[in-house]
C-alpha cells in the first residue's frame, strides 16, 4: 500500500504544478482578448478620462508581469482576492456558486453512474439483442443533442403550463433538501441524458472485450449463470477504463454545464465563469478556472488511484 | 373610453368591466398602452424575470448600465426628479426648483421627512454628496460627462444650489438620470458606493449579483399612494424561452423583454398580456464622418436612400417598432418635428447622391454585431440587398459581441449602435451630437448646427425653443452622419394578475423602470 501513497503524494504535487501553468495560460489568454476591464465593464458609457481612472484605481496599468506577480503573491497567501467589477471577495463569489455546482453534479451523478453501470452491464449481457440496441441507440440520440435542444424537450414534456417539474431551478438562500432534489431534478435530468452514453458503452465494452478470455470461458463452463459471470468475474476485471470514463464524465459535470445552468436559471459556476471573461474581470477568472483545473486534477486522481486499488497487481507492487 | 360607457349610463362596475374586456382586446398599444383598472390595492409579491443582469455588476450607481440595475435602482432609491408616464417632469426629492433667467443658477428645494431605509432622514448635505460622487478627476462614473457642467454645488438649508458652466433650461431632467440616486452621505462628505441604503420604496434583503435581488417594502415610504407590492423578486433569467416559459408557468408575474421572433407565441398563452412600448429607443448606423467617403455629405445622403425602412421595422423588429428618420428624437417627445419629410428607400436617389458625389457606384464595409442592438447583422444583410438596387456594394462585416464597444463601435468608420434615448432633445443631441464630446459616434461637427444646440438650451421662450429644435432635426436627418432606420419598441409581458395605470411610460423599459412602484396586483 506504501507506494499508492507515494503515487498519490507525487500526484498531488504535480497537481499543484500543474495549476500553476493554468493559472499562467489564463492569465495571457484573458490578457490577449481584445480590450481590458475598464472598457469592458464601462462599455458604451466609456469615455477616455473615466478609462484612465478606473485602471489607476484598480492598477490596470501596470505592467502584465508585476500584476501577475502580485496575484500569484495574494494566492500563496491564501487569498484569491476581490472581484474588479463590485469588490466581492472571490473566494465567497465561488464558495456559493461551487456549492451550487457541486450538488447538481452530484445529484445527477447519483442518477448517472448507477444507471448507466447497470445499462452497460445489461447490454453486455443480453448484447446485440433488441435491448442493448435500444439501450444504444436511445444513450447516443440523447448525446448527439445539444444540450439546450434536451433541456427544451424536457421542459416542454415535464415543465410548462400543467407540468409536474417547475421550468426553472431558482431557489432562494437555502433550500431545503426536498426542494431542491425537486427544483433541481430537471437539470440533473438533462445532464445524466448527455453523460449517459459515454459510461454505458465503456462499460458494455470494457466487459464484452473480457468475455472472450479463457478465464470468463472456464466460468461458464463450470455453469456459472451469465449475469454470475459478468457481475463477479468480468466487471472487477474491467472497472479500470470505467472508473476513468466515470471520472472524465464527473469533471465534465462540474465544468462544462454553462449551457443548462442558464436554460434551467441554475446559479452555478459556468455562468460566473462567463461573465468574468466577458468583463475580463480576471481575478474572478482566475479563481473559477483553478476550481475547474483543480476539480480535473483530483477526479483524476482519485480515477487513478481507485484504478490501481482495483488491481492486486498493483496494489502488492513487485 | 370609459367616457362613452358614462354617457349611456351604464354603472360604474360596467364601465370597469368593460373597460378591463376592451383593454384585453387593446393589449399591444403604441406609444404607451392604456388600459383602464380597477383601484390599485396593497399586497402580494412581485415576481420579475429579467433578461439582462450580470455577476460583474456593482452597487456603485456610476457602473449601473444593465436593466437589471436600473430597475433596481429605481426600486430602492429616489431621484431629485421623477419623469412622470406622460413624459413630464415632476418633483421627487426636490419638492421644487426655480431658476435664474440666464438658467445656470438652480435652486432646489430639498423635501422635509423623507427617510432612508436605515433610518437616517434625508438633508441637503446627501444630495450634494450624491451628485459629488459622479464629478472630479478620479470620478469613474459614466455619468460624468452629464453632471460636467456643474461648477459649483451649496447647501442653504434644505436648499440646494446648483450653479452651472452654461445656462441649461433642461437641467432638472438630466437630475432623474438612473445614474444619479440620492443616497445618504458620510461624515466625509462622500457617499459609500458600496451602500445598499437608500430611500427607495423597497429595501433589499438579498442581493446575488447576476442571479437574483429580494426586496420588502420600506415602510416610513414618503409616498403614500405607490409601492402596493408587498416583497419583490427579481430573478435574472438570460434564455429567452426560459424566460417566458417561466411566465406562462407562472414562476414569475412579469417578463421586462420578450422574444420579438416568438412574441405571437406568447400573446396566446392564457393570461398573459404582451406590453409593447415606443419610446426613445432607436438603432442607427453611424458613419465616421471624417474618413472618406462618409466624408462627403452626398455618399451619406446617398446610403440613407440605400436602406429600406420598413423592411427592417418588419423583419428585424417583426413590426415592434416605427420609422426612424436619422435624428435621435422620438415622435412621442415634446419638441418633435413632425414636419420633417419621412425618408423613404428611394435607389433613384441614391444613385442621384452618388452622381453629386461624382460616383458611379460605391463599394464601403460594414462592421457589425449583434451586440450593437440584437438582428444588427441581419439588418446590415438587408440593408446589402437593397443598397445594391442603388449602385451600392455594402460588404456586411461581422464583428464578434465580446469586446465590440471597445474595438468596433467608433473604431471602424462603419458601425451599428443603439440608444435608449434621453428625455430631452438638448440631453441627446448634446451627449452623441455635440462637436467633441467622448460620445460623438460619427465625429461629426456642423457649425450651425452647435450654434442651436447651446442657444436652445439656455431659451427659456418655448415657441423659439421649439423652432430651433425643429431645425436641428432637419440638420441631423439631412447632413448627419448617422442612419437611423428605426425606433424599437420595449416588449415585455405580464400576468393579467397584475394592474398598471392607464399610461405606461415611455422613456424606459418597465414603466419607467418604476413598474415597483407604480404596479400594483388587481
Amino acid at each position: 500500500m506504501a507506494h499508492v501513497w507515494g503515487m498519490i503524494l507525487k500526484r498531488l504535487a504535480l497537481g499543484v504544478v500543474t495549476l500553476f501553468v493554468v493559472s499562467i495560460l489564463i492569465f495571457m489568454a484573458t490578457e490577449l482578448l481584445p480590450g481590458d476591464f475598464a472598457q469592458e465593464i464601462l462599455g458604451q458609457s466609456a469615455t477616455p478620462e473615466t478609462v484612465k481612472a478606473l485602471r489607476e484605481q484598480l492598477g490596470l496599468d501596470q505592467p502584465l508581469l508585476t500584476r501577475y506577480l502580485s496575484w500569484l503573491g495574494d494566492i500563496l497567501r491564501g487569498d484569491l482576492g476581490n472581484s474588479l467589477a463590485n469588490g466581492n471577495s472571490v473566494s465567497e463569489l465561488i464558495g456559493k456558486r461551487l456549492g451550487n455546482t457541486l450538488y447538481l453534479a452530484l445529484y445527477a451523478a447519483a442518477i448517472a453512474v448507477p444507471l448507466s453501470l447497470t445499462l452497460g452491464i445489461l447490454a453486455a449481457l443480453y448484447r446485440n439483442t433488441f435491448f442493448d440496441r435500444f439501450a444504444n441507440a436511445a444513450a447516443l440520440t440523447s448525446i448527439s443533442f445539444p444540450e439546450f435542444f434536451v433541456a427544451y424537450i424536457l421542459i416542454f414534456w415535464l415543465a410548462g403550463a400543467g407540468g409536474i417539474f417547475p421550468s426553472m431551478s431558482n431557489f432562494r438562500t437555502d433550500p431545503t433538501l426536498s426542494e431542491f432534489l425537486y427544483r433541481a431534478f430537471l437539470p440533473a435530468l438533462t445532464l445524466t441524458l448527455v453523460v449517459t452514453a459515454h459510461m454505458m458503452r465503456m462499460t458494455r465494452a470494457a466487459i464484452i472485450n473480457l468475455l472472450a478470455s479463457p478465464y470468463i470461458e472456464m466460468a461458464r463452463l463450470k455453469g456459472m449463470s451469465p449475469i454470475r459471470v459478468i457481475v463477479k468475474h468480468a466487471l472487477p476485471n474491467a472497472l479500470a477504463p470505467i472508473i476513468n470514463v466515470i471520472a472524465l464524465n464527473l469533471a465534465y459535470l462540474i465544468t462544462g454545464v454553462v449551457v443548462v445552468e442558464v436554460v434551467f436559471v441554475y446559479p452555478g459556476l459556468g455562468q460566473l465563469m462567463v461573465d468574468s471573461v466577458s468583463a475580463r474581470d480576471m481575478p474572478v477568472v482566475q479563481g473559477v478556472a483553478l476550481v475547474f483545473a483543480g476539480a480535473y486534477v483530483l477526479l483524476n486522481l482519485t480515477a487513478d488511484v481507485l484504478a490501481t486499488l482495483s488491481n492486486p497487481r498493483l496494489v502488492h507492487g513487485r | 373610453m370609459s367616457a362613452d360607457y358614462g354617457s349611456r349610463g351604464i354603472s360604474r362596475r360596467g364601465i370597469l368591466k368593460g373597460a378591463t374586456a376592451l383593454g384585453a382586446a387593446a393589449m399591444i398599444a403604441p406609444l404607451g398602452a392604456t388600459r383602464a383598472r380597477a383601484m390599485p390595492k396593497k399586497g402580494g409579491t412581485l415576481r420579475v424575470g429579467m433578461a439582462h443582469g450580470s455577476t460583474t455588476d456593482s452597487l456603485d450607481p456610476g457602473s449601473w448600465e444593465n436593466d437589471t440595475m436600473i430597475f433596481q435602482a429605481h426600486t430602492r432609491n429616489n431621484y431629485m426628479t421623477e419623469i412622470a408616464p406622460d413624459g413630464s417632469l415632476i418633483p421627487e426629492l426636490a419638492e421644487g426648483w426655480e431658476a435664474s433667467a440666464d438658467a445656470k443658477t438652480w435652486t432646489f428645494k430639498i423635501r422635509d421627512g423623507v427617510s432612508f431605509h436605515s433610518g437616517h432622514m434625508l438633508v441637503a448635505a446627501d444630495v450634494i454628496a450624491s451628485l459629488n460622487h459622479h464629478r472630479g478627476e478620479d470620478s469613474t462614473s459614466a455619468a460624468k460627462p452629464i453632471v460636467a457642467d456643474i461648477v459649483d454645488m451649496q447647501a442653504d438649508g434644505m436648499n440646494v444650489v446648483i450653479t452651472l458652466a452654461n445656462g441649461n433650461a433642461d437641467f432638472p431632467f438630466v437630475l432623474s438620470d438612473y445614474h444619479l440616486p440620492i443616497l445618504p452621505a458620510q461624515a466625509d462628505g462622500t457617499i459609500d458606493p458600496t451602500t445598499t441604503d437608500g430611500c427607495g420604496p423597497y429595501k433589499i434583503d438579498n442581493l446575488e449579483f447576476g442571479v437574483r435581488a429580494d426586496y420588502s417594502r420600506h415602510d416610513g415610504y414618503w409616498k403614500k399612494d405607490r409601492a402596493h407590492f408587498d416583497k419583490i423578486e427579481q430573478i435574472v433569467i438570460y434564455d429567452n424561452a426560459a424566460r417566458q416559459n417561466a411566465l406562462i408557468s407562472g414562476e414569475v408575474d412579469y417578463i421586462d423583454s420578450a422574444d420579438l421572433n416568438t412574441v405571437h407565441l406568447l400573446k396566446r398563452a392564457p393570461g398573459i398580456n404582451v406590453l409593447s412600448i415606443t419610446g426613445t429607443q432607436h438603432y442607427g448606423l453611424p458613419m465616421d464622418t471624417r474618413a472618406a467617403p462618409f466624408s462627403d455629405n452626398n455618399v451619406r445622403q446617398a446610403l440613407k436612400y440605400a436602406i429600406d425602412r420598413q423592411q427592417m421595422v418588419d423583419t428585424i423588429l417583426n413590426g415592434y417598432g416605427s420609422l426612424g428618420n436619422d435624428h435621435p428624437i422620438g415622435p412621442g417627445q415634446r419638441f418633435f418635428n413632425s414636419d420633417l419629410e419621412q425618408k423613404s428607400y428611394d435607389p433613384d436617389k441614391a444613385k442621384f447622391y452618388l452622381k453629386e458625389a461624382g460616383l458611379d457606384s460605391l463599394a464601403v464595409d460594414i462592421h457589425l454585431a449583434d451586440a450593437a442592438f440584437s438582428g444588427a447583422t441581419d439588418a446590415g444583410i438587408l440593408f446589402s440587398e437593397s443598397a445594391s438596387a442603388g449602385g451600392i456594394n455594402l460588404n456586411v462585416v461581422r464583428e464578434p459581441n465580446d469586446g465590440y464597444w471597445s474595438n468596433v463601435w467608433m473604431q471602424k468608420p462603419f458601425a451599428g449602435t443603439y440608444w435608449g434615448g434621453r428625455p430631452t432633445e438638448d440631453w441627446m443631441f448634446a451627449t452623441a451630437y455635440a462637436e467633441g464630446v467622448p460620445w460623438n459616434e460619427t465625429y461629426w461637427s456642423h457649425t450651425r448646427f452647435n450654434e442651436l444646440l447651446v442657444s436652445a438650451r439656455s431659451e427659456l421662450d418655448e415657441g423659439l425653443r421649439r423652432e430651433q429644435y425643429h431645425e436641428m432635426q432637419a440638420i441631423v436627418s439631412n447632413e448627419g452622419g448617422i442612419i437611423i432606420p428605426m425606433f424599437a419598441s420595449y416588449v415585455g409581458a405580464y400576468s393579467d394578475a397584475l394592474g398598471h395605470d392607464e399610461t405606461v411610460a415611455s422613456n424606459w423599459r418597465n414603466d419607467g423602470q418604476r413598474l415597483a412602484e407604480r404596479w400594483w396586483f388587481a
